[in-house]
């Protein structure tokens, strides 16, 4: 057989080739590695039981924590999980039960291009919406700009999950006498539990890490608070805070910070794919 | 007989579950009017005062109270291309080795794990950019770049921060968008075209090029329209290494600013209602973009769907 | 006649199950070679074995010899993609590329090897249009997308794409089964046209496709050869019981 020396050309062409796709993938690995490992080492000497328990101290006075902050966070993000949740669940239901005409593919297409929208433009809105009006900084009109982005997600990642109950499943419920809102309740918001919550889960890790919204609406803190009406510390926005400062105890603690919130919205992230995986749906 | 009369006569439980979640659905479209009112008249202020001209003047100045949106638009897309420039051909490249190269068990966890670049909080890409990559890009990268100070793009002094810094950081944020997408799509390249291919003797390599590519092209499109909207709007990461100066330059070792790190930097301090309101004119100018962006986006994979649903006979 | 493909001891796997028996099997130059057999019973993964098309999907292999002009396609140092230029196929369904116009998809194959002007373009894919039988019906829409096709004018465009490259063999694998009846007479009447120049292998579910067709016949049953004789012998006067059954219809 005649190998010409074009062939031999195209052969070596198209290997260096799928090396370098291989070369792609490993280097978009090893990125994840580097940011993750070197967050872990910077982050791990800063982290300890006073990071979770105190309150921040003034510069150069040493230990303290960002315990107000953790707890902030984790209201901002409830008191939002609050709003868009069942707004986001309700219409979901609305999409892929009854959803057929010119209004669903319209609530559809409005909410693809509103999960679009760049966190700081919500943040903006929030402002404008709430701030404006009460005329200070507060937890909750932050909790608003985090609801504004959870919304879509929540829509679409449901309305997925809706669709993979079977037919079937519907139809077998109609055939005894069901009536539609009640199949709907009992029979496929059951069976769609689980996917509803991991893709519930996947959302909240989607906005907890989120600084940008959150920077001048429910704004920071120093001190305890959990006066929704009041402006809180979140981790998200201390940690963007302390690591522009030029102060190198502040750097370090914006170190722990990014380590803990990486933390959980990894592990929050892990579970839920994982869990989705285990369970065969797609995404 | 009789419950069938009864349900007539009542207003039934059916129609109003209906209706409740019809109602839910309307909400969503209500919020998004309210997201546009606000925006505009918030903004109305600016706009009465300087018009359109506010998108193609340069200077920024809180203290003469003069504003304009044009260095910031311009960081915006120079750093949103050069990230898509760098980003494109690595994601193509995953995508490749994902849906054809990979063995079975590496292909999901290599994606797993590609995926999880894309959770990661873009406020810690920050951090690694400001602490890690800006310090190498200072003393290694940027002072042989600035050897080609002939050239529009080198020029300047390495500072490590700029547009350099965060067109990279930015790549490495859009690479899982990019290449999940365009994975997902050349795997719906139907088994029969990649065989078409072979049996003509292509190589490996020329049916992806020749076949799988192609195939994919308006998927990839729409992955790179999403990826590049995704680049336009990020802010954290951004501020954190763009160097926050708010100048029209080419060159790749300057600092710069964005519409959306300026946002995030003055919006707090700023206490002159003009400097709010033309801070909010230049959120609107982000959402008028994101809004076309990710409506194209989605035309782009609508269309791609018919289109291979029509290739089918 | 002198035996084009000589196939000898083929084993074929699909990870752990076994698809084809020991195949034994020659297929005599410039004649039309049927395939037949119920589905899944190997037919298809034997003439993918014979251009190495097989070993191509995930988990699948194969053992044993296919000699094409005294040359074994498994022998060490034998280049898969080189050896699929000799062996031309064509697919269940139509596949043409659906980016490329009709003309870009005769020529798709060519141009991997050799740079052609604008003008040999058209020639080639004149003259390979005229040999699948298609000219008449495209020559004056050749920029159009190959996908604009009728189903049948699709298959007969792959058959032209895959003569394009100067294969000496042409496999098909149910070429017409997803096609109406009269694009199925057309591409039947072509592959009669056709074994002038190449040696022909088609797989068929259609038995009377066989015996219109073809000059020889295998019959195939869960991955062995159960008979394999000239068409007449096989659809006249069968020596295997199994063979019996299957062409008069008894199952399958």
């Amino acid at each position: 057989m005649k190998t010409d020396f074009r062939y031999i050309r195209r052969k070596v062409f198209g290997t260096v080739m799928l090396g370098l796709s291989l070369l792609a993938a490993l280097a978009a690995v090893s990125m994840l590695f580097w940011i993750l490992g070197y967050t872990f080492i910077k982050g791990i000497s800063a982290v300890n039981l006073d990071f979770f328990t105190k309150l921040p101290t003034p510069v150069g006075v040493p230990g303290g924590g960002l315990a107000n902050s953790i707890a902030g966070s984790i209201i901002v993000v409830g008191m939002a999980g609050l709003m868009a949740i069942p707004v986001g669940i309700a219409t979901a239901i609305y999409l892929s039960e009854y959803g057929r005409g010119v209004f669903a593919s319209t609530v559809r297409f409005v909410s693809d291009v509103l999960a679009g929208v760049p966190a700081i433009v919500a943040g903006i809105v929030a402002y404008a919406l709430v701030v404006t009006r009460m005329h200070r900084f507060s937890a909750f009109s932050g909790s608003v700009s985090l609801a504004l982005l959870m919304l879509p997600i929540i829509i679409r990642s449901s309305e997925e999950i809706f669709r993979t109950v079977p037919d079937t499943l519907r139809e077998a419920s109609f055939a005894l006498g069901v009536p539609k809102w009640k199949t709907i309740l009992s029979i496929v918001l059951k069976t769609a539990s689980g996917g509803l919550v991991t893709g519930t889960i996947l959302a909240v890790a989607r906005v907890g890490g989120e600084a940008a919204p959150l920077l001048f609406t429910s704004f920071s803190n120093s001190f305890w608070n959990f006066n929704p009406g009041q402006p809180m510390a979140t981790l998200p926005v201390d940690l963007f805070n302390y690591s522009i400062s030029p102060y190198q105890d502040w750097q370090q603690k914006a170190w722990a910070a990014a380590l803990v919130l990486v933390g959980m919205v990894l592990l929050l992230n892990i579970s839920a794919r994982l869990y989705l995986a285990r369970k065969g749906f797609k995404r | 007989m009789a419950e069938q009369l009864s349900r007539k006569k009542i207003i039934s439980p059916e129609k109003i579950f209906m209706g409740m979640t019809g109602l839910f659905s309307l909400s969503v479209l209500l919020i998004s009017v309210v997201v546009v009112y606000e925006l505009f008249s918030a903004s109305e202020p600016a706009f009465h005062k300087f018009g359109l001209k506010f998108l193609i003047t340069k200077e920024w100045d809180p203290v003469q109270k003069v504003y304009g949106a044009l260095p910031f638009i311009w960081g915006t897309f120079y750093t949103s291309l050069l990230a898509l420039l760098i980003a494109l051909p690595v994601s193509l490249g995953i995508a490749i080795f994902l849906s054809e190269l990979a063995p079975a068990w590496l292909r999901s966890s290599a994606g797993f794990l590609i995926e999880l670049l894309a959770a990661i909080p873009s406020l810690i890409f920050g951090l690694w950019g400001l602490f890690v990559l800006s310090p190498i890009l200072q003393q290694y990268i940027e002072p042989p770049l600035s050897n080609l100070s002939w050239l529009p793009f080198f020029t300047g002094y390495p500072l490590g921060l700029g547009f350099l810094n965060a067109g990279l950081l930015l790549a490495v944020m859009i690479i899982p968008t990019i290449s999940s997408i365009s994975r997902d799509v050349m795997y719906t390249v139907p088994a029969n075209q990649r065989e078409g291919g072979l049996a003509l003797g292509m190589t490996r390599w020329e049916v992806v090029s020749k076949v799988v590519i192609p195939n994919s092209r308006s998927g990839i499109l729409g992955a790179v329209v999403l990826g590049l909207g995704r680049a336009l709007g990020e802010t954290m990461a951004v501020t954190m290494v763009i160097g926050n100066t708010p100048q029209f330059s080419l060159s790749l070792l300057d600092p710069g600013y964005t519409i959306s790190s300026v946002i995030a930097n003055q919006f707090t301090e700023a206490f002159d209602k003009l400097q709010i309101s033309a801070l909010v004119e230049l959120g609107l100018i982000l959402f008028v973009i994101s809004v076309i962006i990710n409506a194209f986006a989605k035309l782009l994979m609508l269309r791609m769907n018919r289109f291979s649903g029509g290739a089918r006979i | 006649m002198a035996d084009k493909i000589a196939v000898e001891g083929l084993n074929a796997w699909f990870g752990k199950t076994q698809a084809l028996h020991d195949i034994d099997m020659a297929v005599p130059e410039n004649s039309i070679t049927a395939i037949i057999g119920p589905s899944g019973c190997g037919k298809s993964t034997f003439i993918r074995c014979i251009n190495r098309m097989h070993e191509e999907i995930r988990g699948a292999y194969s053992n044993g010899r296919v000699i094409l002009d005294g040359e074994d396609v498994y022998g060490s140092g034998v280049d898969p993609v080189l050896i699929r230029r000799r062996l031309g196929m064509v697919f269940q369904k139509p596949n043409p590329f659906p980016t490329m116009s009709i003309k870009e998809n005769v020529v798709a194959g060519i141009i991997l090897n050799r740079r052609l002007g604008r003008h040999e373009i058209e020639e080639t894919a004149e003259k390979y249009l005229r040999r699948a039988a298609l000219w008449d019906e495209v020559k004056d829409q050749l920029n159009r997308p190959g996908v604009s096709l009728s189903g049948g004018q699709q298959q007969r465009l792959c058959i032209a794409r895959a003569l394009a490259v100067e294969p000496e063999v042409l496999l098909a694998d149910e070429p017409a089964s997803a096609l109406d009846p009269i694009s199925t007479a057309k591409i039947e009447d072509l592959f009669t046209d056709l074994k002038e120049r190449y040696t022909i292998v088609v797989v068929t579910h259609n038995m009377q496709q066989a015996a219109r067709i073809s000059d020889r016949t295998a019959f195939f049953l869960s991955g062995h050869l159960i008979e394999y004789g000239t068409t007449d012998k096989i659809f006249t006067n069968p020596s295997d019981k199994r063979t019996e059954d299957y062409i008069t219809g008894r199952f399958g």
